[in-house]
């Protein structure tokens, strides 16, 4: 470590003003906050010293991340060989191997974008340079079919992070989450790479990992898409999945959101460390189930609405949207009571599209987006009612 | 007084950037979003635009000193309703096509708030010939950020100009795909505040405090 900050220190009258690297001063110093605590304190006023930062709620967002990621990369592996028939002779390293290729290009892609937007913006205002994309940017590929061309996903980060963030004042600042903007982008714009059910199986070998899937125009749809069609909610194999499949994800999906054991374990880290919130968290899960029970009892023609509340939860994108997308404490209410109220909102309103719009096969992207953009609206109806309870409190006194 | 003294040249000129019905007044917005998916009918309802609030503007400004102030607003959309009725019909006669893909956005323009707006705030307090003027810059001005609006979301949405194809098939073959978003509603949105976006980092004097 020492070696690392005598180094820092020995670039670092480069990228000061009147310097010869100045041009890339909020790169140099995005970096150093990233490996070192800033050295340099508050002036003036009250502070409050705490030992997290932005950065370091961000770091743990992106290790809660990691378990779903990697069992995402396996799953790839495990859909492309179960496409191409290859399930017994194929090792369950080299599904990952092949998963982990085909997953770090979109990686790269959504980080270099978005961070390379970021840097520009920070350079050209002269602002420091804001850490949030550090999420962000493992969220957008990981909310994406594998199927995904890189051009589409370079694109979408872009519009997200221009004009979901950088316009509103960049992170922090931010009404609706990013991620999920890029994803909408694409789902608007790109429908063809993002639903229909040609997308979720990569079918091609890369540097001799995985297999080509040999049949033309190879199709598997995700669990939901099937049973929005009206048959069961079958996987890649044509056979039922079972509930062991759902909950581990071994099933085609977007590639970070189909194990719910892996989310499980992200959910854990970010609840324990009081990162995300578990009034949301729970809230957002009561609102999916009673929604589904509602549905299930007054809607007996509608196949969506007839599978069970529990596999409403463990299939899709509900589980990861209600914990890493929901809790996002930028987007969602802050006021204690409105944080119930917007975990309900979106996990009810979810599973409404779901079973209302045969469009949409997953509502949990519109779901989270419409309620982040009601939270201060529901923040300031409970701050209100606060205030007049306590103004009705004191007249009665007098 | 010259036909272009220096105040007829801003009556023509200041509607065109700094005081632009679309983008600085936020004026006529819906009709930017209905009519902007394809070039070819935002051309023909800017060139719709801005004939009628042109002669709207006139003959509004011929009579100005003798329509009793009480009645004024019925007077105006008399005079608008006559004039859009006028300019549907020839569209339905010479350009059957775009009068239908136009539907009721032609008969819409009597409520376009750049019309009312501009005979309320100019013809009714000035001559003929500067307000002719003021309603072709109004008009211009809105029909070319109908005409911007419409050359983005009609080239990236179906890789087409007011109907031929510009984007080769080659690159549709490498994986290129026609951005379905354009051709919603919302991108119209996104680029109108794009516009507004440019022109206030350009001018200065349109960012508030």
């Amino acid at each position: 470590m020492k070696f690392l900050r005598n180094y820092i220190d020995k670039i670092k009258p480069n990228f000061e003003e009147g310097g010869k690297l100045h041009a890339f001063r909020s790169l140099f110093d995005g970096f150093e906050t990233f490996l070192f605590v800033p050295n340099d304190t508050s002036k003036s006023g009250v502070n409050i010293h705490d030992a997290i930062d932005s950065k370091r709620i961000m770091s743990l967002v992106v290790i809660a991340l990691i378990p779903s990621l990697l069992l995402g990369m396996y799953n790839i592996g495990l859909q492309n060989a179960i496409a191409a028939g290859t399930v017994e002779t194929t090792t369950w390293f080299s599904m990952f191997l092949y998963g982990l290729v085909v997953t770090l290009p979109k990686i790269a892609v959504a980080y270099i974008v978005g961070l390379g937007i970021e840097f520009t913006v920070a350079q050209w205002k002269k602002e420091e340079i804001h850490e949030g994309f550090l999420v962000s940017g493992i969220l957008i590929p990981m909310i994406v079919p594998v199927g995904c061309p890189l051009w589409v996903l370079a694109l979408a980060t872009a519009f997200a992070v221009i004009f979901a963030k950088e316009v509103f004042g960049g992170t922090g600042m931010n009404i609706v989450n990013v991620a999920l903007i890029a994803r909408a982008f694409i789902f608007f714009a790109y429908p063809q790479v993002i639903s229909g059910d040609s997308v979720w199986v990569a079918t091609e070998s890369i540097c001799g990992l995985g297999s080509d899937v040999t049949v033309d125009g190879y199709t598997c749809a995700t669990a939901l898409q099937n049973v929005a069609n009206g048959a069961a909610p079958v996987g890649a194999t044509g056979e039922l999945l079972t509930s062991c499949d759902m909950i581990f994800g071994f099933m085609p999906g977007s590639i970070g959101e189909t194990s719910v054991v892996a989310i499980a374990l992200g959910a854990m880290l970010l609840l324990f460390t009081g990162v995300a919130s578990w009034k949301t968290m729970l809230s957002v899960f009561v609102g999916g189930i009673a929604m589904s029970l509602l549905f299930q009892h007054t809607m007996p023609e509608n196949p969506v609405a007839q599978i069970p509340f529990w596999q409403h939860i463990i299939l899709g994108g509900f589980c990861f949207g209600a914990v890493f997308m929901a809790t996002d404490p930028v987007t969602s209410a802050r006021t204690e009571v409105g944080k119930y109220i917007y975990g309900f909102g979106i996990g009810a309103m979810a599973i409404l599209i779901r079973v209302m719009n045969p469009g949409y096969p997953e509502g949990m992207m519109l779901a989270i987006l419409l309620m982040n953009v009601v939270a201060p609206f529901i923040d300031y109806c409970v701050v209100q009612s606060n205030v007049n309870a306590r103004a009705k409190r004191v007249t009665k006194k007098n | 007084m010259g036909l272009l003294s220096k105040k007829n040249k801003e009556a023509l000129n200041t509607p065109l950037f700094k005081e632009n019905p679309v983008t600085v007044q936020v004026l006529g917005i819906c009709s930017a979003l209905a009519v902007t998916s394809k070039l070819e009918p935002a051309i023909v309802m800017g060139l719709s635009v801005t004939i009628i609030v042109a002669m709207a503007n006139v003959i509004i400004s011929l009579i100005r000193n003798t329509i009793p102030m009480r009645i004024r607003i019925i007077v105006q959309l008399v005079v608008v309703a006559a004039l859009v009725t006028l300019v549907s019909e020839v569209l339905k006669a010479f350009a059957y096509d775009v009068s239908v893909q136009l539907s009721v956005y032609i008969g819409l323009i009597i409520t376009n708030c750049i019309l009312m707006g501009r005979l309320e705030a100019f013809a009714m307090q000035n001559k003929p010939w500067p307000s002719f003027l003021d309603g072709i810059g109004n008009g211009v001005g809105y029909a070319m950020i109908l005409v911007i609006v419409a050359f983005f979301r009609e080239f990236f949405g179906t890789g087409a100009l007011l109907g031929f194809q510009i984007i080769p098939e080659s690159f549709y073959e490498a994986g290129y795909m026609n951005n379905g978003l354009m051709l919603m509603t919302p991108a119209a949105f996104i680029l109108i505040a794009c516009i507004v976006w440019f022109q206030r980092a350009k001018d200065k004097s349109l960012q508030e405090k």
